[in-house]
């Protein structure tokens, strides 16, 4: 896990257990597996997958899921900051921007990449683990959003996107990721 | 650890960002408040209704700025206050504002434009005297300061089309709203 302040530590997976094989295509890019766009108010805005081969759960319950992790996640990455000086209970709400969040973890078989706007938008990225810093590409699909999806009149803030243009610049912009 | 890219000055965001002609932007306005004076002829609900379609876009627009600024935390209302004089009039209308009167708690100020790009050829008649010709620009920041949790209360206390010396904007920070989590235990 990479925090904002203090030193970066990346997990190193097990070596016993291999990284899986490569997605199909990987070698041309195609490396983003699943993407998630949720807003402040855990509405999942965008659910995408280019390469997903398990599911188990109904797809609102994986959303749902989803959500929750990432928010005790950046509850717990915050107070566990070594240089925060506030003392509130783990779970106590956070203001946007407050207190450090993180970026991505790994495990052997995948890598989840996360990015927070300051307006509450939560971009989630699955890429496989060998993937390198997505922060960049994260905030290139933030502003393909604002350019596709908040600057369609047509789109009412907070509803699940259903732009064909958005969903265009975004399945040719993955396909770019290396 | 620095941020990845810092946020970039007033400057650079602005030839950044694509533009259109100031003057197409401050006729059209002007056609906007025009329309409304006729279609609700009350210059109260004028006012309200600029407020309102400020606010609308305030909500959109707060992404954008985020996207191209590099801003990443507003936990600050101070910073964020900066912020928005410097960067974000700057983006969006090509001025700076200067932020002034703090109280002594730091949840209230003014923002203090000199020059303002939308009343270029404006002249308030006598009979609508009560019109805030600028009411979208207070609703674009409360309806942005809300989306970053803030809660604020903006009101004009001094308008060059009445004959003060500069516009000045006080915003009164009235909540910071914390992320709560949205789902119930068992939903």
């Amino acid at each position: 896990m990479q925090f904002f302040g203090g030193s970066s530590l990346t997990s190193v997976a097990p070596e016993a257990s291999p990284a899986p094989a490569a997605p199909p295509g990987t070698g041309t890019g195609a490396n983003a597996q699943v993407i998630y766009v949720f807003n402040r108010n855990g509405v999942c805005l965008l659910y995408r997958e280019w390469h997903r081969p398990l599911r188990t759960l109904a797809r609102n319950q994986d959303q749902k899921l989803m959500f929750g992790l990432l928010f005790s996640l950046r509850s717990f990455t915050a107070k566990i900051d070594p240089t925060s000086t506030e003392h509130g209970n783990l779970g106590a709400p956070l203001l946007p921007g407050q207190g450090c969040s993180f970026h991505s973890f790994k495990t052997n078989t995948y890598k989840l990449n996360y990015m927070e706007s300051p307006s509450g938008i939560k971009l989630i990225l699955l890429t496989h683990p060998r993937t390198g810093d997505q922060r960049d590409a994260l905030k290139q699909i933030y502003s393909l959003y604002v350019e596709y999806v908040v600057k369609n009149p047509l789109y009412a803030p907070g509803s699940p996107i259903k732009c064909d243009l958005f969903n265009k610049h975004l399945d040719q912009y993955v396909k770019t990721l290396i | 650890m620095p941020p990845l890219t810092p946020p970039k000055s007033g400057d650079a965001l602005f030839s950044s960002v694509e533009r259109v002609n100031a003057e197409l932007f401050t006729l059209t306005y002007g056609a906007i408040v025009r329309q409304l004076l006729t279609d609700l002829e009350e210059v109260e609900e004028v006012n309200k209704q600029l407020d309102q379609m400020g606010y609308n876009i305030g909500t959109r627009l707060v992404d954008e700025f985020l996207a191209k600024s590099n801003v990443s935390r507003c936990v600050d209302f101070k910073e964020t206050a900066d912020t928005i004089a410097k960067l974000g009039f700057k983006m969006f209308l090509g001025v700076t504002a200067t932020v002034t009167n703090w109280d002594a708690e730091g949840t209230t100020c003014s923002f203090v434009l000199e020059d303002n790009p939308l009343v270029d050829f404006v002249e308030l008649p006598d009979t609508c005297q009560g019109l805030q010709y600028c009411n979208v620009l207070s609703g674009v920041i409360r309806g942005a300061l809300e989306m970053v949790s803030m809660k604020t209360e903006v009101t004009w206390v001094r308008d060059m089309l009445r004959g003060d010396d500069a516009y000045e904007m006080r915003v009164k920070l009235t909540k910071q709203v914390p992320e709560e989590y949205p789902y119930k235990d068992d939903d």
